[in-house]
């Protein structure tokens, strides 16, 4: 359909920070630029408004009366060619919710509801339209959802949408071979295994009849490794060992033989929830977005946080989200070109979308991104991970949750649309070269805005009891959801009554679309009108699906013709029992000879530069850490605001100072000498970190998301076993109870022969309960003259360690944990914080004790020393193990003079020892062994190095006071 | 028990820090209220009952087209004059970040010549052209906002994307400053008004960080009082000692004195 065109650009004149902005990305990109480049900003508008209306909306609302200047080209009018353009539009049926705004605003302005698009372009003086077009595609653009053209103005706007198959296709499968079933569920990108599919064939020959394409489907979402994890809860052959479940055999009975009493629902719901005070419970729930955010790391990243926050709102009847968390692991930023595989893209590409992803998601939802980490090796180029978690507040009495017969089926929130078709299917299968194409119906755009005014709703209703369950529409879609929500019971939906972004949708499609931004509720009857008043103040669209039942039978109709109709017991039981083998095979790591000459001072600034260490606040500003009120412990502390902080300390209540301390633990490079101690020291590190922050390691819960590679081959399976195993005793040792958690596996990409699979990983998340949030700390030292204490033992650990990445080596020492040497660590360290003794702490991690040590230094602005003849060592000689082993179970604190005593005290059962002192007398970092100085480096190198790797647009290194 | 005035908390799809703000205005001793811009555009002689209206900050109709226009065309088209009314008979009105883009694109705010709703500055892009949360500190120089002081310094926290102060022309310029238009500047560490990359946070000229309008009872500001407004969210509370009242407790304070007739 011909349309309007409004292209709208700052005068000339004024800055132009979106055009600078697209003039560093394409010299990024290699596309030599001589002048400025210059932004515009497209609308497209129905040809049924008048030309007077189009020029008083463009006016008033498109374009800024003070800063703007615009251009209006009518239906159908030919536009000059200009030399240097480039468009970049969203591909047809990609959510454009500016076009809906623009479409609001028409109608605000008494004009009518017309169709609206929008697109941006740039001018680029002097460029080879092919050079160009290529240099945004992959700077600009991404043309998974992007359409980019030298020189065009749009001129048609989307049609309607054309007309659904509304017909019943049934899907032949009876009577096929192994080879011919794999081949339905191939072409059909179920994700199914030959075992499943004969299941399914051996369910519908008991009916007599085949399945329909809509069942099939329903069968292949529910089973999928993303939503059943088939392969955890399968059986494992581990050596001559059975294992059945090893969910239930480890993660679940690490809680259940804890039995912990703040535990209030774990692994029942989609996050788990443990009391926080008299009234109210906090819920948690992490989750990863990794294939997704591969492919299109803006989308992926972005409708990650939207997924996981509606985890929370999704749990019991509706929890209010109050805090992000997100962790990332990308291939290094610095990767060579050359050295990025076909089929993926290159990793600063992938990191910088993750992040503006994860900010205008996060950022408009008005959910504080309070803590994060990002991890750097080679061997994530083809599945990056993209963990994103967010913390929820709820009331005691909304915990429980049933779905009754006769209870209304009703979806709140976003339409439905093509988006995401087939994600939890995708999610489960490898990577390729080809992913990118093939799977682009699996990527989602998200929409916070309608997340937001879902949010609220929802959590209206709730507080009126108007619902007697929730849950939320991920993975699968309505399938998942309303298949979730009628297990024991029964539900009959009739798919003409979803609201639709467009026409067109299949009745399998609407029923598996994993479009963004809805919850489903289970409504009585008689608080129906009520729910949907609601809704309609908050101006956000409810639509009636269907009703539960208690037949047992999930039948779905579009009108009154039935689509599909499955035993629920079969769809939630019938899954066969997945069988795997694991082996272990310790790999052959030899620990190199250390250097002949120290070079302290240069070994910590390299240290410091590794971007596994290096300052992530290019990223932390950019996220709101401080909206809704609840911020007592920043990402970012001391004086200048740029000091590492262990955690994020957050008090979720307004008027009550009793809060949370949450944070996290991740080592990947310790997987690849022993996934054991990976684990180990993910758990450690987690917990150590809450408790830096002030958190009470006696009222902790962790949380565990593992990414692995593929699982069906067996020293990948086995790797994980014995990292589960490590885990699980540790847990108990610290009695801190496994929550919920989730895996990604098939963290493999294929290119050619070739196949690059991470290291395992599992990501722990520590949620701790802390009585008063102005009792916490931060790793920034407050006094000069203080003592610097060092509690815990300091060993011959440095495989895997930073200061052996650094010298291009991976070693073999990998740091391990004793969990009695740990636990009165963690807890003495909690006792001399609760005392007041400490009044600055900071964990020990990558980099050891001359990185942490360094990393206090920056945060306070003070020069610190360190004496390390006074370190408490186990079989260590050498100042670059004392100074860079990565021991666990280690804090540094700053104790102020007067509180000697009562900071010894409370560690009667430690090993600690006083190695120095922070002083302001200079502001170096200084070690000595005994009265001899061996290094010596000053704040500004300190800086420079820590704040200059990642200082993606050269601000944070400005100013090195 | 001293009368608590009326403030009207404005919320639309997108706002996303009506709570604290309510919050805030509560523990200031006024009696906060949440009203939905699609109750208020049907109801507009609600605004004769309030005394202070409040537009919070977040991403009002996700900042589309522009931050916070589409919210401005709203309440222009539904309740412009009513708001102008509102003021014109000596109610309060506070815009935080979103909400002082908006009040800016409705025209309410600085309306030097008295007149009808008309836009004119232009909160642009930051020259950074990103998003950014940082503490920043402000200073308010000699003004005519009615409620607020000259001589204040107080450190909140800034967080957008769009607050680069762009009068109309130059003319402009020098009456916002001339005429104490200006409400708070952005100040480095010598107390200076700064046009500097971290202490400016978007490159505001001459610093400008607020403006108030004609009357002196229309505020609009950038950065957050609503994020520091309890003595636990200051940064650096762990060397200074917590606060016996936060410093963005100032604004709503000085607003509740003034709407109750004895600032």
């Amino acid at each position: 359909m011909d349309a309007w065109r409004v292209e709208v650009s700052v005068r000339e004149g004024l800055p132009d920070p979106a055009g600078e902005a697209a003039r560093s990305a394409l010299i990024g990109a290699g596309l030599p630029i001589a002048g400025t480049v210059r932004s515009r900003r497209g609308f497209l508008l129905g040809r049924e408004l008048t030309a007077d209306a189009v020029e008083r909306f463009a006016a008033s609302v498109l374009s800024d009366p003070i800063t703007d200047e615009f251009v209006v080209h009518a239906p159908g009018a030919t536009v000059p060619a200009e030399a240097g353009r480039v468009t970049i539009r969203p591909r047809p049926g990609v959510t454009d919710q500016v076009a809906r705004s623009v479409q609001k605003a028409l109608v605000d302005q008494g004009f009518p509801a017309v169709p609206t698009g929008t697109y941006h372009a740039y001018l680029v003086p002097g460029s080879d339209a092919e050079a160009l077009v290529a240099a945004a595609e992959s700077s600009l653009a991404n043309e998974v959802v992007q359409h980019v053209e030298a020189d065009v103005v749009p001129d048609r706007l989307p049609g309607p949408g054309g007309e659904p198959d509304l017909a019943v296709h049934s899907v032949t499968i009876r009577g096929l071979d192994d080879a011919a079933l794999e081949k339905v569920s191939q072409d059909g990108g179920l994700a199914l295994t030959v075992r499943e599919m004969r299941t399914i064939q051996a369910h519908f020959d008991g009916l007599g009849r085949e399945p329909t394409q809509i069942e099939l489907e329903t069968l292949a979402q529910t089973w999928s490794e993303h939503c059943k994890h088939k392969t955890l809860t399968g059986t494992i052959r581990f050596g001559d060992e059975v294992i059945h479940n090893l969910l239930k055999s480890e993660i679940a009975r690490v809680t259940r033989e804890l039995d912990r009493d703040f535990c209030v629902s774990v692994f029942e719901d989609n996050a788990g929830v443990i009391e926080f005070d008299d009234e109210d419970c906090l819920c948690i729930k992490v989750e990863t977005h990794n294939h997704p955010s591969a492919i299109e790391p803006f989308g992926g990243a972005a409708t990650g946080v939207g997924g996981v926050i509606r985890d929370i709102l999704g749990t019991g009847l509706s929890a209010r989200p109050v805090a992000n968390t997100d962790v990332f692991c990308f291939a290094p930023a610095d990767t060579p070109d050359s050295e990025v595989p076909k089929g993926c893209l290159h990793p600063l590409r992938v990191l910088k979308g993750v992040v503006a992803g994860v900010r205008d998601y996060g950022n408009p939802m008005g959910i504080p991104t309070v803590h994060g980490a990002v991890h750097f090796d080679p061997d994530f180029i083809g599945n990056p991970l993209v963990y994103v978690g967010n913390i929820g507040i709820i009331p005691r009495d909304k915990i429980q949750k049933r779905a009754r017969p006769g209870d209304h089926i009703v979806s709140i929130g976003g339409r439905t649309g093509r988006d995401g078709i087939h994600g939890a299917t995708f999610s489960s299968l490898e990577l390729h070269t080809e992913s990118e194409t093939v799977s682009s119906g699996a990527v989602q755009i998200g929409d916070p805005i309608t997340e937001r005014k879902a949010m609220d709703a929802v959590l209206r209703g709730r507080d009126e009891n108007l619902f007697s369950a929730v849950t939320d529409c991920g993975a699968g879609g309505f399938s998942s959801a309303v298949g979730e929500m009628a297990e024991g019971l029964g539900a009959e939906v009739d798919l003409a009554t979803a609201p639709l972004k467009y026409a067109g949708l299949a009745p399998w499609e609407i029923w598996i679309s994993e479009a963004q931004e809805r919850m489903v509720v289970a409504v009585p009857p008689e608080k129906l009108e009520r729910l949907l008043a609601i809704c309609d103040e908050e101006d956000v669209e409810a639509a009636v699906l269907g009703t539960f039942t208690d037949t047992g039978k999930l039948v779905l109709r579009y009108g009154d013709v039935v689509h599909g109709e499955l035993e629920l017991e079969f769809m939630h039981e019938g899954l066969p029992v997945f069988e795997r083998e694991a082996i272990w095979n310790p790999g052959d790591h030899r620990d190199p000879d250390l250097p002949d000459e120290s070079h302290l001072g240069a070994a910590l600034l390299q240290c410091l530069a590794d971007p596994n260490v290096a300052s992530k606040e290019w990223i932390i500003r950019q996220y709101d850490h401080e909206v809704q009120g609840g911020s007592a412990g920043k990402p970012l502390c001391g004086p200048r605001r740029d000091g590492p902080n262990n955690g994020a300390v957050i008090a979720p209540k307004l008027g009550s100072t009793k809060g949370f301390a949450v944070s996290s633990g991740l080592n990947p490079r310790y997987s690849k000498i022993d996934p054991a101690a990976m684990a180990e020291c993910a758990i450690d590190e987690a917990l150590r970190n809450v408790v830096a922050c002030g958190g009470d390691p006696e009222h902790t819960a962790v949380l565990d998301n593992y990414c692995w590679g593929n699982c069906s081959k067996p020293e990948r399976l086995g790797e994980l076993v014995r990292a589960t195993r490590a885990l699980c005793e540790l847990a108990i040792t610290y009695r801190t109870p496994f929550i919920s958690g989730k895996d990604s596996l098939n963290n493999e990409f294929r290119d050619g022969d070739r196949t690059i699979a991470i290291p395992g990983c599992i990501l722990v998340t520590a949620l701790s309960v802390v009585p008063d949030v102005t009792r916490t700390l931060t790793s920034s030292p407050r006094t000069p003259g203080s003592h610097l204490y060092l509690i815990g033992v300091t060993r011959r650990e440095l495989g895997g360690s930073v200061y052996w990445k650094t010298k291009g080596h991976l070693g073999a020492s990998v740091p391990r944990v004793d969990g009695n040497l740990g636990k009165r660590v963690l807890d003495g360290t909690a006792r001399a914080i609760a005392a007041g003794a400490i009044t600055a702490c900071h964990d020990l991690s990558e980099g050891g004790l001359a990185v942490a040590a360094a990393e206090m230094a920056i945060a306070g602005r003070l020069g610190v020393t360190l004496d390390l003849l006074e370190v408490k060592t186990d079989g260590v000689s050498r100042a670059e193990e004392v100074l860079f082993s990565e021991s666990q179970s280690r804090f540094l604190c700053e104790v102020p003079v007067d509180r000697v005593a009562d900071f010894e005290a409370n560690l009667y059962d430690v090993p600690f020892a006083r190695i120095g002192a922070f002083t302001d007398a200079h502001r170096d970092w200084v070690v000595t062994r005994g009265g001899t100085e061996l290094a010596r480096v000053p704040m500004a190198d300190l800086l420079r190095a820590f704040k200059g790797t990642l200082d993606f647009d050269g601000t944070l290194t400005e100013d090195l006071r | 028990m001293t009368h608590a005035p009326r403030a009207l908390i404005l919320r639309a799809p997108g706002i996303n820090c009506e709570r604290e703000t309510f919050h805030a205005f509560e523990l200031a001793g006024a009696a906060p209220e949440y009203v939905h811009v699609k109750h208020l555009r049907h109801h507009p002689e609600l605004l004769e009952g309030f005394s202070i209206f409040v537009a919070p900050g977040g991403f009002a109709y996700g900042d589309d087209i522009a931050a916070g226009r589409v919210l401005a065309n709203e309440l222009r088209q539904t309740v412009g004059d009513q708001l102008l009314a509102f003021v014109e008979r000596g109610g309060l009105a506070l815009g935080i970040c979103n909400g002082f883009q908006m009040l800016v694109r409705l025209g309410l705010l600085p309306r030097t010549d008295g007149g009808s709703l008309a836009q004119q500055v232009a909160l642009s892009h930051n020259l950074s052209d990103h998003y950014e949360c940082r503490w920043v500190t402000l200073k308010t120089p000699a003004n005519r906002c009615v409620f607020l002081d000259e001589g204040l310094t107080l450190t909140v926290p800034a967080a957008h994307g769009e607050g680069r102060l762009t009068p109309k022309d130059a003319a402009l310029a020098e009456t916002l400053q001339r005429d104490g238009y200006t409400a708070f500047v952005y100040v480095d560490e010598d107390g200076a008004a700064t046009e500097s990359y971290p202490a400016n946070p978007n490159g505001s000229p001459g610093g400008v960080a607020g403006l108030t309008d004609v009357t002196g009872r229309v505020l609009g500001l950038m950065p957050h009082p609503d994020r520091a407004y309890l003595p636990f969210h200051a940064p650096d509370w762990r060397r200074a000692g917590l606060a016996e009242r936060a410093e963005g407790m100032v604004i709503f304070d000085a607003m509740v004195r003034t709407a109750r007739g004895d600032g």
